[in-house]
């Protein structure tokens, strides 16, 4: 370690702070880079950026050179002893974990990342980082035209609520101006709990500035000045990074009174969920907020007009609000540009499961299902062939191969009684139980109703019932003996149409979806399921009802 | 975090400080509950009287909210909490095994502490980490990828406590 030369430039590594890539072990990583590169005297600046989401790459280091950024990956502790000492700032392509230049890998260079476009790249609590990349460009924007002008802005950009309801974001923002009330407030809907989804956990640890400042342009276009980020509580790194962003951004007059000398005043609190997937639904989420039980309210009256403690409430999903800063620095125009049919803009969609390369793609609507999984998945991990994907998280559809030609459009996915949602995208290889997943959605969906109304509430626990019944009868040799089987199936359909047509929100409405398209897709799963899987199935799901 | 669950008594003040200082927010009562359960390791059902007098509610209504949410424990848990994801995305990747595997390992159903008292295993519906399932979350440490081999060496690190490097 005798031979390490010191350059005149103190070479800068960046090492993400993101969930995944810790949990792959980042953050020991960049603990021993600090103790070898002291220990030798190596002068380092290590930057914890956030994650490119190029997570089978995780932990991927990066090396500011000449010719620009420089990925590693994946790194290990073992790896870091070598790298100091072989001076890895000089960029060595014949290292066995060298990348190449991070913009060049393909997986990224195909991405049209417009909402994540400093993801990854800037250090997520620098404000100076944030300025330097065109942040605060959209406010500062904003702050020069008037409410009608900002909510104009966004509704002819096409946006629509990237949450999973896909409602035209402008519309919501338009009625809330509309209407008159002494205080009205902005809520960030980061309660993402679908399952195969992280963009808004990437989002807020990434790039959390996107996200407060979306929130200021949102409260400027209908004269709102409080907001709320309502965060799951398994997000603790989320929070920590989204409480030192409001932090710094308070320090630097982003928010607080008089926002950047104008008369506008802003604040913004992280409010914490305590592990409550309904509360991701709006209305239950500012029942959340107000300090009661998560259940959902009858809409109408819609959020906009009574939403939070009764007032008119703007509530937006993370990627929705963190979309509006370039939509209103480059114009409505730019972001319509993007996408397909009513689907305008990007979506970043993200790879999960059973998939080779999983990890998170921007990308305009329209391309294939199969574009995402082949071009950019790889497959599956596992190497066996695939068998299903469910997409849009717990109330999505699973879909098979014959539907994989299906455009990346939410009309598009509306057809075949599928759902885009948040852009969630989970694989499943062919050793994939259809009726076992099918039986899982309605298990979560009891352990998950507010119980408010009953085809949600009782009407999971009967799915769960029929199901077993299905699966058990299928095995037995009572089959030939009555027609049992379909009498159950037939059942399950008409609970799930039930289950449709009489819940009170997407949670009973929505969970038939995977369970009525496993059931068309898979329906030999339904015949040929293990006898025991019932069995141990019934006894972790009694225990998780006793939460 | 959970460094304090182990300790068999509270005191009237631990609680009603947290009330006063937090009481005026609006919608003061979940964030409450968070500050409770963070200095306490769970929210003990004699503490509601002292919530609910505090925000001027009902000890109904508290005890509502308490147990609408499954983040909020009403009884102390071991010395450190083990949640399994049971999500689709772990489950596309081998979670069921992995869940029967911890159950086994731990000789403990969900929502149990082992005979111990030092790890206790629930289930959890997404830890945001579907990019390297199955995940699993240890206190607030979110782990990825994680098999039955690592899962073994993840609890016998808890067990022997051993020292990380700094």
């Amino acid at each position: 370690m005798t031979s390490v030369t010191k350059s005149t430039v103190t070479p800068t590594l960046y090492i993400p702070r993101d969930t995944t890539a810790i949990s792959l072990g980042a953050d020991n990583v960049a603990k021993v880079f600090e103790h070898i590169a002291d220990e030798n005297s190596v002068p380092l600046h290590i930057v914890r950026n956030g994650s490119r989401g190029l997570y089978w790459l995780e932990p991927m280091i990066e090396i500011q050179t000449k010719r620009g950024r420089v990925a590693y990956g994946p790194v290990t502790v073992d790896d870091v002893e070598d790298f100091i000492a072989s001076q890895c700032w000089l960029e060595n392509e014949n290292h066995p974990l060298y990348l190449g230049l991070t913009e060049e890998i393909p997986y990224l260079k195909k991405q049209q990342r417009l909402t994540f476009s400093r993801v990854g790249i800037i250090d997520p609590v620098s404000v100076d980082d944030y300025c330097d990349h065109d942040g605060f460009s959209g406010l500062k924007e904003a702050l020069k035209g008037s409410a009608q002008q900002i909510v104009s802005t966004v509704t002819e950009s096409g946006l629509r609520g990237r949450g999973g309801a896909a409602f035209p974001t402008g519309i919501k923002w338009q009625t809330v101006l509309n209407t008159p009330a002494d205080q009205k407030y902005i809520i960030c809907n980061a309660d993402e709990g679908d399952s195969g989804t992280y963009a808004d956990r990437m989002m807020m640890e990434s790039d959390p500035f996107s996200v407060i400042e979306g929130m200021i342009i949102a409260g400027l276009a209908v004269g709102a000045n409080v907001g709320y980020i309502y965060l799951r509580e398994e997000y603790r790194l989320a929070q920590e990074i989204l409480n030192q962003a409001i932090s710094v951004a308070i320090e630097n007059n982003y928010l607080g009174k008089n926002i950047l000398g104008s008369s506008n005043n802003f604040t913004i609190e992280v409010r914490l969920g305590a592990g409550a997937y309904i509360c991701g639904e709006e209305t239950a989420l500012m029942e959340s907020i107000e300090g009661k039980r998560g259940m959902v309210r009858a809409k109408p009256p819609l959020p906009a007009a009574q939403g939070l403690w009764q007032q008119p409430t703007v509530i937006n999903n993370v990627i929705s609000l963190a979309s509006v800063p370039i939509i209103l620095s480059k114009g409505a125009n730019y972001y319509k540009d993007f996408g397909m049919g009513r689907s305008r803009g990007t979506l970043p969609f993200q790879l999960a499961g059973n998939i080779k390369h999983a990890g998170l793609v921007e990308l305009a609507f329209g391309p294939s299902l199969n574009t995402l999984l082949q071009d950019f998945g790889g497959g599956t991990r596992t190497g066996m062939p695939m068998k299903a994907v469910q997409v849009g998280g717990p109330l999505g559809a699973y879909l098979p191969e014959s539907q994989w030609q299906t455009a990346l459009d939410y009309e598009a996915f509306a057809s075949i009684d599928a759902v885009l949602g948040h852009g969630g995208i989970v694989a499943f290889d062919d050793s994939v139980d259809m009726g076992e997943q099918a039986r899982f959605s309605m298990e979560f969906c009891a352990i998950e109703s507010c119980g408010k109304c009953t085809p949600c509430r009782i009407g999971s626990i009967r799915g769960v019932e029929v199901i077993d019944k299905i699966i058990a009868d299928s095995s037995a040799e009572s089959l030939l003996e009555d027609n049992s089987h379909e009498k159950n199936t037939e059942l399950l359909e008409e609970l799930c149409e039930t289950m449709i047509h009489g819940s009170l929100c997407a949670m009973g409405g929505m969970t038939p979806f995977p369970v009525l398209s496993a059931l068309k897709y898979f329906p030999e799963d339904f015949s040929n399921s293990p006898v025991n899987a019932a069995e141990t199935n019934s006894s972790t799901f009694n225990s998780a009802e006793q939460v | 975090m959970n460094k304090k669950l182990n300790s068999p008594t509270w005191q009237t003040e631990d609680v009603t400080s947290i009330v006063e200082s937090m009481q005026d927010k609006p919608g003061a009562l979940l964030p409450i509950l968070h500050a409770v359960q963070n200095k306490l390791g769970y929210i003990p059902p004699e503490s509601l009287p002292l919530l609910a007098e505090g925000l001027n509610i009902s000890r109904a209504e508290v005890h509502g909210v308490v147990s609408f949410y499954h983040y909020f424990r009403s009884t102390p848990a071991g010395n450190h909490t083990i949640q399994i994801c049971r999500a689709e995305s772990c489950q596309a990747m081998g979670s069921r095994s992995l869940e029967s595997h911890a159950k086994q390992v731990l000789n403990i159903d969900y929502q149990q502490t082992t005979a111990e008292g030092d790890i206790t295993l629930e289930p959890v519906y997404c830890l945001g980490n579907c990019a390297c399932s199955p995940a699993i979350r240890i206190g607030k440490e979110v782990h990825g990828h994680v098999d039955k081999d690592k899962f073994d060496q993840l609890v016998s690190r808890l067990r022997t406590q051993v020292v990380e490097v700094e």
